[in-house]
């Protein structure tokens, strides 16, 4: 007898009192979204506070399994046999059966733990949990109840059929995506804008993404990079918009008339303005990046302070106290990590001062970008209305 | 307008060729090795196809052994020689600006333990006979010589190589890269003294991932892979036969007319070259004479600019090169050829290759120069700080 169903566990979500039934839509959408490319033909509803994603016919039951441990919002999930209703013997049949298939040592502490919806079924819970438990020990004399802490929790749920399931699988937590709204990801092809994306995505937000590109100090391939990044997190995140922006002028203009130990900064100042502008026609409620205090010149307190000026939105950066390992980690479990190490060039070094700032000044900073007035808005106005919108 | 002048990377498959593949996937499609009339049909294909390429090398049918490309062509000729000619001895000559194809086999036999010898080449590209004559003895099992380097273009002395050899180690095997000639100028390995020759087949307009191996008549040569004996056992594996029929199509049309051809290239080379040192500090690398310079590569070092950019700002005025390195920020990869032949540090990472193939037009040319002229200034302002 093979799973035919999921039963999906929720944490969080089921606390949020009256708005309880949005989060648990959002879910729903999220595990059909999860779904949609898996082999076989899911049916995900709502039923009694729970969730089902139930299974018709032969499907890919590795594949179920691996995209629902992506949605976020599960906690835990359970694959689920399922019986009709044909009398205790043939239930005690069914159960032994799933312990026979279920586990190779069959030397474990048990409890039975039945739920009963139907309530005219013969048996009470507390008998059910009592016989089935006799005949488990019956059957498998290696086994033993202990109603405390045992090392497998056997449930049987009884309504018009009869479930069975003993195994939890973890989810990844967090909330569905859609449930809090909108933010804007600056995404690079480094190791750390994906991760961020991923965690901020985590706690229900929707993403969308931007990108500056520089050719030709940027390749074709640097910029395939991102948007296969942007689709290994949006298997976690859900669909999303990428903008596409050519930074190139903007970069040389800067390079041109600003001090050069202030190009970064200056640079990263006007990518802020370029997302946020994106950002607000999205009705995105606020700016993501990968920035990590003291990781580059660029992401020291003071540089943060000064890049942080040039956006009227909230900037999260949720990897702000991660060393770089952590990130690393993270990008491993993710899945980003082979692709965002791929050494395509990025030739932006040209633009990367030899000795940048570390302690840069807001108003010096301000001052120096004074000197691109009447010069850059044009190719900032350009860069906005040539950007390329990559549906991901 | 497009102009395609990485030839030298992978060329266009012709019209022809690709016909020639598509009937014998969808019409021929039967294995050579099968007895029925299917099978006959197959093998029809490759015996022709080994007739029609036997020919542009004035070689025998059975001398002509088909291989999945270059690069296995290159390893079937230098471990299957090695192997064979243990009885010469362990040492092997090769010059120090080989492909990967041949560098990389080579450091793998001198893991093995065998003496390899990396013959130097002087400041044209040109490998110093001076050195192989020093070199070659009585325990060399194998030399192994590029017919035209794929980096500069450089023409390597073949035919005085093969002398020397014959001379100092009439023992060892002598295999050419042809990888970069065939199709491009008259190769008559047997006359010159080669036993061995490697092609591919999607330099000269044919498909990618077929090629083939010249055996000299009597060259004992041990295979590489094993299986069911196909190709007289040297190269088991049932044959690629479209690969096989779109390869000799390409090598037909590729081989007629190499006299004629090399002529307008030279004139194409020439347009490029004068209007490319219109510019300031640009170098041209590799042979500066006709002899020593294939028209069809010519390989350029312009100061004071990073090759990958100018690559790409030539591929947004549509026109396709090659970089001669790679400025990635976690593996920058310098070119082993540029080093041998001495190219000064600031000239490392700012060269760039164009290479042609019969099908380049004047107007290409033109249109490369005129973006270059174009490109060059402007990135040259640009530079870190």
């Amino acid at each position: 007898m093979s799973y035919q169903s999921f039963l999906i566990k929720y944490g969080e979500i089921g606390i949020k009192g009256k708005n309880r039934y949005l989060f648990e839509d959002a879910l729903v959408d999220q595990i059909r979204f999860a779904l949609k490319d898996v082999d076989g033909i899911f049916h995900v509803r709502k039923t009694d506070g729970r969730i089902f994603a139930e299974v018709e016919g032969a499907y890919d039951y590795d594949g179920a399994v691996e995209a629902l441990s992506k949605v976020f919002g599960i906690v835990r999930f359970c694959p689920v046999k399922v019986t009709s209703d044909e009398g205790f013997e043939a239930l005690s049949d069914a159960v032994c059966a799933h312990i026979e298939e279920t586990y190779e040592k069959k030397d474990f502490t048990f409890k039975v733990e039945t739920r009963r919806a139907r309530k005219n079924y013969p048996k009470q819970s507390m008998e059910v949990n009592a016989d089935l438990g006799e005949r488990i020990l019956e059957t498998f004399p290696g086994t033993r109840v202990d109603v405390h802490t045992p090392e497998v929790r056997i449930h049987v749920e009884i309504r018009n059929e009869i479930s069975i399931y003993s195994e939890e699988i973890e989810g990844p937590c967090g909330m569905p995506v859609g449930t809090s709204g909108k933010a804007m990801l600056l995404l690079s092809g480094g190791i750390d804008s994906p991760v961020a994306g991923y965690m901020t995505a985590k706690r229900g937000v929707q993403i969308e993404a931007v990108y500056f590109h520089a050719p030709p100090y940027t390749s074709d391939r640097a910029k395939q990079k991102v948007i296969d990044l942007a689709k290994i997190i949006s298997v976690y995140t859900g669909p999303m918009k990428l903008y596409v922006v050519n930074f190139t002028d903007i970069q040389l203009a800067i390079y041109e008339h600003c001090p050069h130990d202030e190009l970064t900064i200056i640079m990263r100042r006007f990518m802020m303005q370029i997302a946020e502008h994106f950002a607000k026609a999205d009705d995105c409620l606020g700016l993501i990046t990968g920035e990590s205090i003291g990781q580059v010149a660029s992401q020291t307190m003071q540089a943060l302070f000064c890049t942080d000026d040039a956006a009227t939105l909230p900037v999260y950066r949720p990897l702000i106290a991660f060393d770089k390992q952590d990130i690393v980690h993270l990008s491993e479990q993710i899945g980003t990590y082979e692709t965002s190490i791929l050494p395509y060039e990025d030739c932006c070094t040209i633009f990367v001062a030899k000795h940048p700032v570390t302690k840069p000044r807001l108003d010096r900073i301000v001052l120096s970008e004074q000197k691109l007035d009447g010069i850059v808005e044009p190719l900032v106005e350009k860069a906005l209305s040539d950007v390329e919108i990559v549906e991901i | 307008m497009e102009a395609y002048l990485d030839n030298a990377a992978t060329t266009r498959c012709s019209e022809k060729a690709a016909q020639a593949v598509t009937e014998a996937m969808t019409v021929t499609y039967g294995n050579p090795s099968s007895m029925h009339r299917k099978g006959m049909e197959a093998e029809r294909i490759v015996k022709d196809a080994r007739e029609t390429i036997a020919k542009t090398l004035r070689a025998k049918e059975k001398e002509i052994v088909f291989t999945s490309g270059g690069t296995e062509s290159n390893n079937l000729a230098i471990f299957g020689a090695v192997q064979a000619n243990r009885r010469a001895g362990r040492r092997i000559l090769t010059s120090a600006i080989e492909h990967p194809a041949v560098r990389n086999p080579m450091k793998a036999l001198q893991e093995q333990g065998y003496e390899v010898i990396f013959l130097p080449v002087d400041a044209q590209g040109v490998v110093s006979l001076k050195a192989l004559e020093k070199e070659a003895n009585a325990e060399t099992a194998l030399v192994s010589l590029m017919q035209v380097n794929n980096e500069i273009g450089t023409v390597e002395p073949i035919a005085e190589a093969s002398k020397i050899i014959r001379e100092k180690a009439a023992q060892a095997y002598f295999h050419v890269d042809a990888i970069q000639a065939y199709g491009k100028r008259i190769l008559t390995p047997e006359k010159t003294g080669i036993d061995l020759l490697s092609v591919s087949g999607h330099k000269i307009h044919g498909p990618k991932g077929v090629g083939f191996l010249y055996i000299r008549e009597r060259t004992k040569l041990i295979p590489q892979i094993l299986g069911g004996g196909q190709q007289w056992g040297l190269r088991s594996g049932t044959e690629n036969v479209p690969g096989i029929a779109g390869l000799a199509a390409a090598a037909e049309e590729s081989c007629r007319g190499l006299a004629e051809k090399e002529g307008r290239m030279r004139t194409l080379r020439a347009q490029l070259i004068t209007g490319l040192q219109t510019m300031e500090d640009i170098l041209i690398n590799g042979g500066q004479t006709d002899e020593t310079a294939s028209p069809y590569i010519t390989s350029v070092s312009v100061s004071g600019v990073r090759s990958e950019v100018l690559l790409h700002a030539l591929e947004e005025e549509g026109v396709y090169v090659s970089a001669g390195s790679a400025c990635a920020s976690n593996k920058p990869a310098v070119s082993e050829t540029l080093k041998a032949i001495g190219l000064p540090e600031q000239y490392l990472s700012s060269t760039v290759r164009f290479s042609f193939s019969a099908q380049t037009t004047e107007e290409e040319i033109a249109h490369a120069v005129d973006a270059m002229q174009r490109i060059v200034p402007k990135l040259r302002k640009y530079t870190r700080k």
